[in-house]
């Protein structure tokens, strides 16, 4: 019997590189990349900015998780293209002269991390998360759409819900997340 | 992934401009789900034109229909005003879908273009009739728990992955779309098609069409509505089964009902067979139950999924016993 | 990697007292700032990107394979296929102790095709879109021959492999089957687990790089340098001095990275071919398609007891799968050999072949799916009895190793059982009798179970002249907090301050530590640092000369504290470390010290234990699960940082919420081919899937471990299904004995 892998139809190699420019942590970067090139990869692999991880590739982990300007994405999932003139900020942006970034503190005292390759992701999205509830935008645990939310447990374990760990720091990752944003978010 | 070129459109002329000069072109929304199937291979275009800064406003007429532009982002969406107060289970089933990066990125318009989770669909080497049309479907004699009990066919039996849609199929929306002819609208339910014989043709847009806004005409029951969604997790899980319910009781009978069902069929499925036998009926668990059982009616189940029908039953009875109590305790 | 200034938010100053506090992570700053470098971020210059072409056939081989096209695609350097591969030899396996192959199979060395999934043609291009697009566009033929992939249809066919990790794979002690007839109570029945996947996020990277003196370096996420160093070596047919494999951090393991898979070999050849370094980090589908995870399990538990819940008999038959390639028969036996006592035992475990990629380590191999039948069946009797499921226990707890007749190193599993009830409140309620809306509420309780290990381990320890010291071995911290609980533990050993010790670690070229793997890693390790400073120890006593405070001192009567040795008979009589160095002019002193299995480990039965209780709420609708409540009571010797350890045992927990309630790998038979190749479709726990977990622990020392220590890597997860479907079964009256506890299994 003989199987076949069914090929697609073959590729027109029609376009080539384009200019990029992304505006990232306050920083220009002019970035010759394929529009293929996903905001992930050019982040990683074009601007050297490596904080920012790779975990599935495929939008359904959220260790790519970055701000741009202030919301939280999965850049795996973003073209770079589509993202120029924005602001984006990654894990590198979040400590400012040289002094942690209060949910970075928060995160080490409470051990919200153990190989600490979602850590970045976790961290992003968590402060995404944190202007969310500013905006009082409801979560699907929330039990009234028009009352005010509590920080809950509940509440943040499904806001973050999005960031896979499996090391399964999550008890540190929302205890961090009460210890650093509490009076923010009330 | 395939390369392709990119141009971003400043209109809506422009984008339909484009998208009618680029031989194999696509529309790019947010990308949550074009991009990941581009990577899968499974999407191939040459070109994208990318519409996400289009239209993306909601703003209500004088006659009370809700317009959402189709580039609105599902989290706008589920945030708004008018939305949270006048059709509660919209931004539920918006919240209850993905994460809050992937609702963040996703728009209104591409929500409706999502394309199935079937796992036999996502893998290039499993035989698929969406994907290679006349290919076969693994699907039906596979590992098939997660799939269709409603409007199947022999080439399909995948499942629209879509929470946000199975409240608009309760809501009687329009789906507004725009081509080289000019504008017209789609009535929701009957925007995304059956199987039937060509799985392949998921949605009635036209080559070329684009969606550009979403309506939702003004009524009266959606204010007591609720999105039940039923997953193998307690978050960022497509549904196994999903209820988006609206309930409006005059004189303890029944006015008004809406249901739609989620991960049972090709569409976010309108429970019409359900809401004919409730309508007037009086509001009690036995005639939910009823009204289940006639939507359940003609569900054909495979070889994992025949669980689905109880779970669906139950949780339109379930669904609707809760907004009962609801206006019980309101009223 | 190499922690100089260790301790950046408390940075203790006290040079005693380190074991037990709970320290934050040496490596936090890093891991928050995004700062640590995974293997797939090693900036190298004129780097090249590889993709893998997978079978999409079981058996069978490649019969044709067209790479015109994908040849002339933009950017590609190279198309490589088995015919144009480099030659190598077969791969040691880990089983063999010479590598740490997976499989014994020659990698990519003929046409042939032995699993679903298994890499055919490599790709390598200027970028990684660029490879991945012309991998698309490779056309393959393929023969195919009949293949072996039904468990089930092949389960009647099992046999008893010839051993289980050096354990016999039969025991029969008395006549458990007539046992088990004349018995007054008894509950027999079958359970069944899934193949699951570890799915770190971080996926399988390699960045392999070779010099122009023929010596290559190798980046890779892998739990073990070392073994990785020796398999390559053998493969390539060089000397492993000229091999360097570096994996400073690794994005989790759970014992997937503990062996070498096709990519990383694929990746150095492919780096030979192109004569550049390249990069070959696996897809999210290629984890699934070219590593490993658990096997799938059926087991038989049966247990007879007398009115007084005495156990007269205890059956454990279980069968696994592995392959003809790699012959890793997963303990799932062992829990029953050292949990009960019983009259009469049979233990028996078999094992079928099927065409499947090898089967592997996965957190807690054996004794998680092991536990899940053992600790369902006990509460299953209990119920049966009418006797509280921790009562039943107590009424069966081994005075002796049941099966071996071994005394027990350490076992407190009775008080672990006492607090744990005690802190989580405890109350065994009838089935089906509470109910919270349509939440039905259920508690449950299992024993967690581990074997202690200790592998062969080595580390040099320096002090240097300034008064500080380091400590270097290969090993790997793949987050189980290694690096952090090594320094604790020199610098108590030391009688120095956190701040004076750091560590250096993930190089192969370092003293070749322990596998990061079987919760062996730490435990070996102070070992072999308690041996090395030692030797130090000695060392400086013989050099500090005759104008030292110390002259005349033997070993026997010297005590190390504060930076220093002192006289154990006159306190004051002393000398810092520093004060010695400086003296006799030595920039340095060091030791390495290699420590073997301990004689006690062959007297003992060494093992770690733990009690889970915890509650959960069924939704009576839809039949979905959540859990609400856990504890986890561990007995598992001295706990050396309680913050680490903690995290550890809570990620079991929650590995253990994973396999019970959501994780398994959907395995189309009619292919041999795994079909939720995804982290969308695989659903491990998220966050709201997790509850608050209280750990406790009865941190009482093993007198035959140094510092009472065990591993506390494993033993979260076992027991943890179980727990949960006694749990189930308490708020149901819904026996589930097959994982996952789906919704769908409740209706």
């Amino acid at each position: 019997m003989i199987a076949q892998n069914s090929p697609p139809s073959q590729s027109d190699s029609s376009s080539g590189k384009v200019a990029v420019n992304l505006k990232i942590n306050g920083a220009a970067y002019n970035l010759q990349i394929e529009p293929r090139v996903s905001l992930l990869d050019a982040l990683r692999d074009f601007a050297g900015l490596t904080g920012t991880k790779k975990g599935c590739n495929q939008g359904a982990c959220g260790a790519c998780t970055v701000l741009v300007n202030g919301d939280r994405i999965n850049s795996c999932l973003a073209l770079a293209v589509q993202y120029q003139g924005a602001e984006i900020t990654t894990i590198e942006g979040l400590a400012t002269d040289g002094k942690l970034h209060p949910l970075q503190t928060a995160f080490i005292e409470h051990d919200g991390f153990q190989c600490g390759y979602c850590t970045p992701g976790q961290i992003c999205s968590a402060i995404g998360m944190l202007r969310e509830f500013q905006n009082n935008l409801p979560s699907a645990v929330s039990s009234d759409l028009n009352g005010k939310y509590k920080f809950s447990d509940e509440e943040i374990r499904e806001r973050m819900s999005g960031n896979l760990c499996r090391c399964s720091a999550y008890i540190g990752i929302t205890e961090a997340i009460h210890t650093a944003f509490d009076q923010e978010a009330r | 992934m395939k390369d392709f070129s990119y141009q971003k459109a400043e209109s809506v002329d422009a984008a339909i401009g484009l998208i009618g000069q680029t031989a194999g072109a696509k529309f790019l929304g947010g990308g949550t789900n074009l991009v990941d199937l581009m990577r899968e291979n499974i999407e191939r275009p040459d070109a994208v034109v990318d519409v996400t800064h289009l239209s993306a406003d909601i703003q209500q007429a004088a006659d009370g229909t809700i317009r959402i532009g189709a580039a609105v982002k599902n989290t706008a969406l589920a945030n708004h005003k008018l939305i949270r107060e006048n059709f509660p289970f919209l931004s539920q089933a918006i919240l209850f879908g993905a994460s809050g990066q992937i609702r963040n990125m996703a728009t209104v318009g591409g929500n409706l273009l999502q394309r199935t989770r079937c796992y036999y669909f996502y893998d290039s080497t499993a035989q698929c009739n969406k994907r290679e049309p006349g290919a076969g479907c693994d699907a039906i004699d596979g590992i098939n728990r997660i799939h269709a009990i409603l409007g199947t066919s022999d080439a399909c039996i995948a499942t629209h992955p879509s929470d946000m849609c199975v409240a608009l199929a309760a809501l009687d929306a329009r789906v507004i779309v725009q081509g080289s002819n000019g504008s017209r609208m789609i009535a929701f339910n009957d925007f995304h098609r059956l199987p039937e014989k060509t799985p392949q043709i998921e949605t009635e847009l036209r080559d070329g069409e684009l969606i550009t806004a979403i309506e939702l005409p003004r009524n009266d029951f959606a204010k007591r509505s609720l999105y039940r969604k039923v997953r193998d997790r307690a978050s960022y899980a497509f549904a196994v089964v999903s209820v988006a319910a609206a309930l409006e009781v005059e004189n303890n009978q029944i006015k008004t009902v809406r249901l739609a069902l989620g991960g049972v069929a090709h569409k976010p499925w309108r429970a019409s067979a359900a809401e004919s036998v409730l309508q007037g009926l009086p509001a009690t668990e036995a005639n939910f139950q009823r009204g289940a059982e006639a939507e359940l009616k003609n569900a054909k189940v495979f070889a994992h999924n025949s669980f689905k029908i109880e779970l669906v039953k139950r949780t339109i009875v379930s669904a609707l016993k809760e907004l009962a109590e609801q206006r019980g305790t309101n009223s | 990697m190499r922690y100089t200034s260790p301790l950046e938010l408390d940075r203790p100053t006290q040079q005693r007292g380190h074991i037990g506090k709970p320290l934050n992570r040496v490596d936090g700053q890093l891991k928050v700032k995004g700062e640590a470098t995974f293997s797939a971020e090693y900036t190298v210059e004129n780097l090249a990107y590889a993709a893998i072409v997978y079978s999409s056939i079981t058996k069978g081989r490649v019969t044709k394979l067209d790479k015109s096209i994908a040849e002339k695609a933009n950017g590609v350097l190279a198309v490589i296929t088995p015919e144009t591969a480099p030659r190598t030899q077969k791969p040691p396996t880990l089983a063999s102790r010479k590598g740490a192959s997976a499989s014994e199979l020659l990698v990519f060395q003929d046409a042939t095709v032995h699993w679903n999934g298994q890499p055919i043609a490599i790709v390598v291009a200027e970028t990684q879109d660029r490879a991945d697009e012309a991998a698309n566009l490779i056309r393959v033929e393929y023969e195919t021959a009949e293949a072996a992939v039904s468990f089930d249809a092949l389960k009647q066919t099992a046999k008893l492999p010839p051993n289980v990790r050096r354990e016999p794979s039969e025991i029969r002690i008395g006549n458990a089957e007539t046992a088990l007839n004349a018995a007054e109570f008894k509950v027999d029945n079958l359970y069944h687990t899934p193949r699951c996947n570890h799915n770190a996020i971080e996926s399988y990277a390699t960045v392999a790089v070779w010099h122009d003196d023929g010596r290559l370096t190798v980046f890779d996420s892998t739990q073990f340098v070392t073994g990785f160093r020796d398999t390559l070596a053998a493969m390539f047919g060089m000397k492993p001095e000229a091999i360097r494999v570096i994996a400073p951090f690794v994005g989790g393991g759970f014992g997937g990275k503990g062996v070498l898979w096709w990519h990383t070999a694929l990746c150095v050849m492919a780096a030979k071919v192109v004569n550049r370094p390249v990069k070959l980090s696996l897809s999210r589908e290629g984890t699934f398609r070219a590593t490993g995870g658990r096997t799938p399990s059926e087991q038989r538990v049966a247990i007879g007891a007398g009115k007084d819940g005495k156990f007269v008999s205890l059956i454990h038959s279980s069968t696994i799968a592995t392959t003809t390639h790699n012959n890793f028969f997963e303990q799932v036996s062992f829990p029953p050999r050292h949990l009960y006592a019983a009259k009469n035992f049979y233990i028996g475990q078999k094992s079928i072949n099927l065409d499947t990629v090898a089967n592997t380590y996965m957190r807690g191999p054996g004794e998680s799916i092991g536990n899940f039948s053992l600790e369902s069946a006990i509460d299953e009797l209990a119920d049966a009895l009418k006797i509280d499921p921790i009562e039943l226990r107590r009424i069966n707890e081994p005075t002796q190793d049941p099966t071996n007749n071994r005394a027990f190193s350490m076992r407190n599993l009775t008080l672990a059982y006492q607090r744990g009830a005690e802190k989580f409140g405890w109350k065994q309620r009838p089935p089906r009798s509470q109910k919270q809306g349509k939440w039905l509420i259920g508690q449950g309780v299992a024993t967690a179970y581990y074997p202690h290990y200790h592998f062969p381990s080595s580390v040099r320890v320096r002090i240097s002249a300034d008064g500080t010291a380091i400590v270097q071995t290969s090993a790997q911290d793949m987050g189980m907090g290694v690096a952090t609980v090594l320094i604790q533990h020199a610098a108590e050993k030391l009688g120095l301050p956190i701040d004076r010790v750091s560590f250096e670690y993930g190089d192969s070229n370092l003293p070749r530590s322990a596998i990061a793997a079987a919760s062996v890693q730490t435990v070996s390790n102070i070992t072999a640092i308690e041996a090395a400073i030692e030797k130090m120890m000695r060392e400086l006593l013989a050099i500090s000369g005759a104008n030292s405070p110390l002259a005349g001192l033997k070993y026997e009567g010297i005590e190390v504290r504060d930076g220093g040795i002192f006289s154990k008979g006159t306190p004051s009589k002393g000398e810092t470390y520093r004060s010695i160095l400086q003296r006799v002019g030595r920039d340095s002193v060091q030791a390495e010290a290699t420590e073997g299995e301990p004689p006690e480990m062959k007297k003992f039965s060494m093992g770690s234990y733990g009690a889970h209780f915890c509650e959960v709420r069924v939704n009576e609708e839809t039949g979905e699960t959540r859990v609400s409540r856990w504890l986890g009571s561990f007995d598992c010797g001295k706990i050396i940082n309680p913050k680490t350890a903690t995290s550890q045992f809570r990620g079991g927990i929650i590995w253990g919420i994973g396999m019970a309630l959501t994780e398994e790998t959907l395995f189309d038979e009619r292919k041999g081919r795994i079909i939720n190749a995804s982290l969308a479709e695989y659903h491990v726990p998220v966050n709201l899937d997790v509850p608050n977990i209280d750990i406790i622990y009865t941190d009482i020392p093993d007198k035959y471990t140094s510092s009472g220590a065990h591993g506390v890597g494993e033993i979260g997860i076992t027991g943890v299904a179980a727990a949960l479907a006694n749990a189930v079964y308490n708020a149901t009256g819904k026996r589930i004995r097959e994982l996952p506890i789906t919704l769908d299994k409740l209706l």
